[in-house]
């Protein structure tokens, strides 16, 4: 055998006419936006059909690939990482602007409108999906007994793809283009690229399942591929829109109005079911049993808690759209269905949290652990606070407010990012083949400076939240609103330099991270195998 | 893989037999408490349902058996409050001036209505307390455009300036420059005298020749001596402060093509009462003649 396969010089062919496709844009261009789309998508076609060239003339000889395709866990690890840092640092810089507007500087690109989807979609889609990709793959791999399947120029398009959408994504967003669509902002040709990468996600995924030596699927792989399966269908379905011209960035979506507005959050909220809650519980139900050494507390709790989970949450979005246009019934139907919600989601706590039983110990030891249980306790507080806030009553104090903001983030810093941290803490060492990490005091700095920003962050945001909706519900003895807006504004100005000091920690202890983890992967290795199974000939 | 079902010695649960990664599972039963509280949430649901509007049909929906409707929820709420205050507002509407200033329990209704009206829709422009901002007046200051009294304010806030409306207050400044109404060197001179109006310290050495420009050209709407007129909304000169700002640039930048600023009329958005109400908080700022 020489070199590549015919699979991946395919993956070449269909790159290069993805780059074909970014010529004829940016020679027909009628916006800045388009023009630098297209020829950014024509470099990276170029660049990486070169590395494709090099990487055949440099393996010839040397196919097959064996063991497990570690490579890719670890560009997503380290993609993840690097986004988190820089979804942080556009939080503290937001945080810093609705502190004190004057640091939007007056240049449209530093506008904070511009910025706040670069910061909502580096730390979802960059960082949260950069780990998922990376521990989806681990764990895909590791509980199939199985290489990836597809091979590894697919899922090196697969990553170097997802990178470029995120830059292009930030890119349009700082040139002031956005659909206006929370969380969907880029715009139909970037909706269309990461719509043929997750396609390929889903493929090789599902692949890797489908080929899998193991009798069952294990529970983290049906909460992957919920996750995987359903944003594909949300992304399709929340993006379907016309482009005023092949040459122009701009597009209108299908629907327009309240359908607009419903579908946007029948997407927007699945997001959080599917990718921040389905994916990341995939993560926990691998890296907690992992690192604990114990058994999953109980399997038919895993499996009642993922369907009802499933079925329940693409229900719930129109919580969203309380006391607006949205029909009654329609808005009546999403709040009862979140707070059935509450349950499904908690099952997920229970299986996290008393799969410690027998392990509580290795809390003290292990920080990656603590990072990934004090998640589950987050994400416990996050889905009660959820369905709370999703009854129309407490609804018409909470919408519009910071609550929102403070719920979001006790879902994000406090699950997400921990539930991560926690797996990056496991993955780096296993991946570099360390006996352990570089510095635990280090991770446990880590852990306490990111807690007491999350906190920090939570409660001034309760607070500042809570105090809002109060003074603009307020009504004085003759019937005129008590408290202009504007007052409300310069009342939570306090909250919102403590809800910078938070992320301000939060950001220091990812940075603490980050040279924990460099350091972890430069010392010298120790062991070669770490649990590592050997594919078994043949495969 | 072979199934092996094992004991778990620390909690005495049996595992489901798979194995992966080195992973299992227990096979342990739901929950006692995680079933009924799920339950309990699908059966509230179920109730809810019932009584509210919950479903879609073919040709409209499920009404519940409430019959609760949101729309007359807020109109019933929004009828609450204009009820509450229906008294007030109805006597200031009909009211002159001087006669809800006569009645001290009245003003403070007005006062207060007026003080969240004007920070509810004033203030973006104008400034908390009628401070003003670049290009938008002080209120405050009693350097009025358009007359400082009661009604002149009333009159003000009701049509608005320049809003398109007959009745609004209108003015237009030429474009001196732009137009080349007056020769670059003129426009020169008159901004140094226009400067030392401004109490500036002023570089021009043609101040004859400024003043003959002005008095050519701009005493007629802003006074022999830049006094300003507010029978045509002409802005005092003479003075600390300026709408469009206070340094030579901005002289030069208006005479050559001025800024005129928009304000709405809010009788599309204010009732008469609110208006009144207005009026009378504003000429309390400070400025009130």
């Amino acid at each position: 055998m020489r070199g590549i396969r015919a699979g991946d010089a395919a993956i070449g062919l269909l790159v290069a006419t993805l780059g074909l496709i970014g010529l004829i844009q940016a020679a027909g261009a009628t916006d800045d936006e388009i023009y630098v789309f297209g020829l950014s998508l024509l470099t990276f076609a170029v660049v990486f059909d070169f590395g494709l060239l090099k990487r055949h003339f440099d393996t010839v000889g040397q196919w097959p690939e064996d063991g497990y395709n570690e490579t890719i866990v670890k560009k997503f690890l380290i993609a993840a990482v690097f986004w988190a840092v820089v979804a942080f640092l556009m939080g503290v810089v937001l945080a810093a602007q609705l502190s004190w507007p004057a640091l939007n500087l007056g240049i449209s690109f530093t506008n904070f409108g511009r910025l706040r989807p670069v910061h909502t979609s580096a730390a979802i889609f960059a960082f949260g999906g950069s780990a998922l990709f990376s521990t989806s793959f681990y764990v895909v791999q590791r509980t199939c007994r199985a290489r990836l399947f597809g091979g590894e120029t697919l899922a090196n398009f697969i990553f170097w793809g997802y990178q470029f959408f995120i830059v292009m994504a930030a890119l349009s967003y700082v040139m002031g283009f956005s659909q206006g669509q929370e969380y969907a902002e880029p715009e139909w040709h970037l909706d269309l690229f990461l719509t043929l990468i997750w396609v390929l996600y889903a493929l090789v995924f599902i692949g890797t399942v489908v080929k899998r030596q193991e009798p069952h699927i294990y529970v983290a792989n049906w909460f992957y591929m919920g996750f995987i399966l359903t944003i594909a269908v949300l992304h399709i379905g929340n993006n379907i829109a016309m482009p005023v011209s092949f040459f122009t960035a701009k597009s209108y979506n299908i629907a327009s109005g309240v359908q607009n507005a419903m579908i946007q959050w029948w997407y927007g909220h699945n997001a959080v079911g599917f990718f921040l809650t389905a994916g990341f519980l995939g993560m926990m139900y691998y890296f907690i049993p992992k690192a604990a050494g114990r058994p999953i507390y109980s399997y038919r709790l895993s499996i009642v808690h993922f369907w009802s989970l499933i079925f329940m949450y693409i229900w719930a979005g129109p919580h969203h759209l309380h006391y607006t246009a949205l029909p009654d019934w329609t808005q009546n139907l999403g709040m009862a269905f979140s707070v059935m919600l509450w349950m499904p989601s908690w099952g997920g706590m229970i299986n996290g949290l008393m799969t410690l039983s027998g392990a509580w110990d290795k809390l003290r030891t292990d920080p990656g652990l603590r990072f990934s249980v004090t998640a589950v306790g987050f994400y416990g507080m996050s889905t009660f606070e959820g369905p709370v806030m999703s009854i129309r009553p407490v609804n018409a104090l909470s919408h519009y407010t910071d609550w929102g903001i403070g719920h979001v983030h006790s879902g994000t810093l406090g699950w997400v990012a921990f539930i991560s941290f926690g797996a990056i803490y496991y993955l780096v060492p296993a991946l570099w083949k360390r006996t352990g990490l570089y510095s635990v005091r280090l991770a446990s700095w880590h852990y306490w400076i990111a807690t007491l920003g999350i906190v920090l962050y939570i409660t001034s945001m309760w607070v500042a939240g809570i105090m809002q909706g109060l003074m603009w519900r307020a009504y004085d003895a003759f019937g005129f609103l008590q408290y202009s807006f504007a007052e409300s504004v310069s009342a939570v100005h306090p909250f919102y330099v403590i809800r910078l000091t938070g992320g301000v920690c939060f950001l220091i202890g990812a940075l603490i991270m980050v040279y924990n983890l460099i350091r972890t992967a430069r010392g010298t290795a120790t062991e070669t195998t770490v649990g590592f199974v050997p594919v078994p000939a043949g495969e | 893989m072979p199934t092996k079902i094992e004991k778990d010695d620390v909690t005495g649960q049996m595992t489901t037999g798979h194995e992966w990664d080195g992973l299992q599972e227990l096979n342990r039963p739901l929950p006692k408490w995680w079933v009924y509280v799920f339950m309990a949430c699908v059966a509230w649901s179920m109730v809810y349902f019932v009584l509210y509007p919950s479903f879609p049909g073919i040709t409209g929906y499920f009404h519940g058996v409430i019959g609760y409707y949101q729309r007359d929820a807020v109109d019933a709420d929004v009828a609450a409050i204009a009820q509450q205050r229906a008294g007030a507002m109805d006597r200031i509407k009909a009211l002159s001036f001087a006669d809800i200033r006569k009645d001290p329990q009245l003003l403070a209704v007005a006062q207060t209505a007026g003080r969240i009206t004007f920070a509810e829709n004033c203030q973006p422009c104008h400034g908390a307390g009628g401070g003003g901002n670049l290009g938008f007046p002080a209120l405050a200051a009693g350097n009025w455009l358009w007359g400082g009294k009661l009604e002149d304010i009333q009159q003000t806030v009701t049509f608005g300036i320049r809003s398109g409306l007959d009745d609004a207050r209108n003015s237009q400044m030429p474009r001196f420059g732009a137009d080349a109404i007056l020769k670059p060197a003129e426009i020169q001179a008159v901004a140094d005298y226009a400067a030392s109006l401004f109490d500036l310290p002023s570089t021009g050495t043609n101040l004859a020749e400024g003043k003959r420009v002005f008095a050519e050209n701009c005493a007629v709407c802003h006074g022999d001596a830049g006094q300003g007129n507010r029978e045509v909304g002409a802005p005092k000169l003479a003075a600390k402060t300026h709408l469009h700002g206070d340094d030579r640039a901005a002289i030069l930048a208006q005479l050559n093509n001025p800024r005129m600023g928009v304000m709405p009329n809010w009788n599309a958005r204010l009732d008469a009462a609110k208006i009144k109400s207005v009026a009378l908080y504003v000429h309390s700022l400070g400025g009130g003649e």
